[in-house]
């Protein structure tokens, strides 16, 4: 069972509990819908980006834990960033979750504190193959809200 | 009276545990386990009768296609169908509602006809009609459920009108449990002069069957959810309605003669049968029918309703957790899905998965239904002839588990 605390470890039942940024914004220039159709998660992540950095983002849905919990940390972890580091907080996070990134432990080390410790708590998941996807949904979201706004 | 004591030994995988934990099995209505007999009938015909079926002339080819057609009538048998020929053996459920929707729905709606379903059934009984419709230009209409979870029969009344001219419903939902009253719709499809097929994805699997009784003109079902393999189904269908039906799949094996430029079929079955067809699968469905047989589909009906009585009872205890369908076993089957606020079902699943059962979470391929209860998702308990209390005294602790550990308590 020790699993089971690896997986749903406190820092992630708080964010499910009380996601952060979970707001439609008032002012964006890019967002994207995301979901999983065989599992009914949806997130939508909502951007304002000015002069190349994200200087707010809204996160909202409904679905598991992990989803939720992964969204609302996205959230927190790449507000007021610049596009360049998004993309590279974004594969670092995607190949965290990977079976092969278990050796990259490095997420983010400029930012001292609770976010890099709070996405983390997310390499859990690994352990549960079906439910990385779930973790992985935000961040895909926001790899296509940031694909549509760079195209167009 | 089941003893599920008694057939769980003839079911190899149910002797694994999970996680270190027996296994709690409770996901039948997704697909069922398979018991010795299934799978030894199915290597026998590999290691000792295999050859392709209605083609050679020689001994290995006769026994499969013997097997096979002996399947085709053990299968009419369980169903009481007036004859073999009546059964056409398909991929699962859903090939034989798209062939039932294409063969018979693009040659016979016009736009302005209607084809009535309900809000609660599968995706599978829902998408056919939506491609059907936009080839024909026919409108979907639909039953919708009460506040207790039952089809209103008393709006039912008002969708039958001389517009409807199919009705495709299912026999027993696979979220809510609910068996609808086919014989009385049936009698409303008729006054309207509507063909009816009856989706028994869930309904063959746990309750007795009998065509001629039943009212419906077609019937479609897997193997898989009644102790069959994988890659079998059934369409039955009233064999002047099959003969007017146009088939789906052209190939080998349907067709009568094959010129250049134009082909007539095969008489039925064998028109809805193009290729060569999941023999060794079929043989395995009637290994399984055999072994209903042998139960007793009425004795199995019994057992799933006192085990979800028992089931509704003992989730009764869990604070805040509330069950999606009706609160008694009166027209209900073994499937009891629930909501627990504040634990997604996704969660509750893996919970449960690390205590050894194995229960279902999602939207069941029920969108609809799943919008008009309100809920993203549910979990779902589903029950057969080898469950007993004790799978479902482990879904209620670990459910106090997974309660424990979002803080619910």
């Amino acid at each position: 069972m020790a699993s089971l605390e690896e997986l749903y470890r406190e820092v992630i039942l708080d964010h499910y509990r009380s996601p952060r940024n979970r707001r439609v914004l008032e002012r964006s220039n890019a967002g994207a819908d995301g979901s999983n159709p065989l599992c009914g998660d949806e997130v939508r992540v909502d951007l304002l980006i000015e002069a190349g950095v994200i200087t707010d983002i809204g996160v909202t849905g409904h679905g598991c834990s992990i989803s939720q919990a992964s969204g609302s940390m996205m959230g927190d972890a790449v507000k007021a960033k610049a596009l360049d580091e998004v993309c590279r907080l974004t594969d670092r996070f995607k190949g965290m979750m990977s079976i092969e990134g278990a050796a990259d432990p490095g997420l983010d080390p400029e930012r001292p504190g609770a976010v890099l410790g709070d996405l983390e708590a997310l390499q859990g998941v690994r352990k549960f193959p079906v439910r990385i996807k779930c973790a992985d949904l935000p961040w895909t979201t926001l790899e296509e809200a940031l694909g549509i706004y760079e195209s167009g | 009276m089941i003893d599920p004591a008694r057939f769980r030994s003839d079911f190899p995988i149910l002797g694994r545990e999970i996680n270190g934990r027996p296994m709690a099995f409770l996901d039948s209505a997704a697909s069922s386990q398979k018991p010795a007999q299934v799978i030894d009938a199915m290597m026998d015909v590999y290691r000792n009768s295999y050859a392709n079926v209605h083609r050679g002339a020689y001994t290995l080819s006769q026994e499969a296609t013997e097997a096979y057609e002996g399947a085709r009538r053990k299968v009419a048998r369980f169903l009481n169908a007036a004859a073999p020929e009546e059964v056409v053996f398909t991929r699962n459920t859903t090939a034989a509602i798209n062939q039932f929707a294409y063969g018979w729905g693009l040659g016979n709606l016009k736009p302005g006809d209607r084809v009535l379903t309900s809000v609660m059934e599968h995706h599978s009984n829902i998408v056919p009609w939506h491609i059907i419709a936009r080839h024909t230009g026919a409108e979907l209409s639909f039953l919708d459920i009460t506040g207790d979870f039952r089809i209103d029969l008393q709006k039912a009344q008002d969708r039958f009108d001389e517009r409807v001219k199919i009705v495709s419903l299912s026999g027993m939902s696979n979220v809510l449990g609910i068996m609808p009253p086919i014989g009385e719709i049936a009698r409303l499809a008729r006054e309207v002069g509507a063909v009816m097929l009856v989706d028994g994805a869930q309904m063959v699997p746990h309750s007795p069957v009998d065509v001629q009784e039943m009212g419906a003109d077609f019937l479609a079902f897997s193997g898989h959810k009644m102790l069959g393999p994988t890659g079998i189904g059934v369409l039955w269908g009233r064999r002047e309605l099959l003969e007017k039906m146009e088939p789906m799949e052209g190939g080998g094996e349907m067709i009568r003669e094959v010129q250049l430029f134009e082909s007539t079929w095969a008489p039925v079955p064998q028109k809805f049968e193009a290729g060569t067809p999941p023999f060794v699968e079929a043989i395995g469905l009637g290994a399984a029918v055999d072994y209903l047989s042998e139960i007793g589909m009425d004795q199995i009906l019994e057992h799933d309703r006192q085990l979800t009585s028992y089931a509704l009872d003992r989730l009764e205890e869990v604070p805040g957790l509330s069950i999606q369908g009706p609160a008694n076993t009166i027209d209900r089957g073994g499937v009891v899905s629930f909501d627990i606020p504040g634990i997604h079902a996704h969660d509750i699943a893996t919970i449960l998965d690390q205590h050894g059962v194995a229960v279902r979470a999602g939207h069941h391929c029920a969108q609809p239904l799943m919008r008009h209860l309100g809920l993203a998702a549910t979990t779902r308990a589903s029950f057969y002839l080898y469950n007993s209390e004790d799978d479902i005294d482990a879904l209620v602790d670990a459910l106090g588990v997974a309660r424990r550990l979002f803080g619910l308590d």
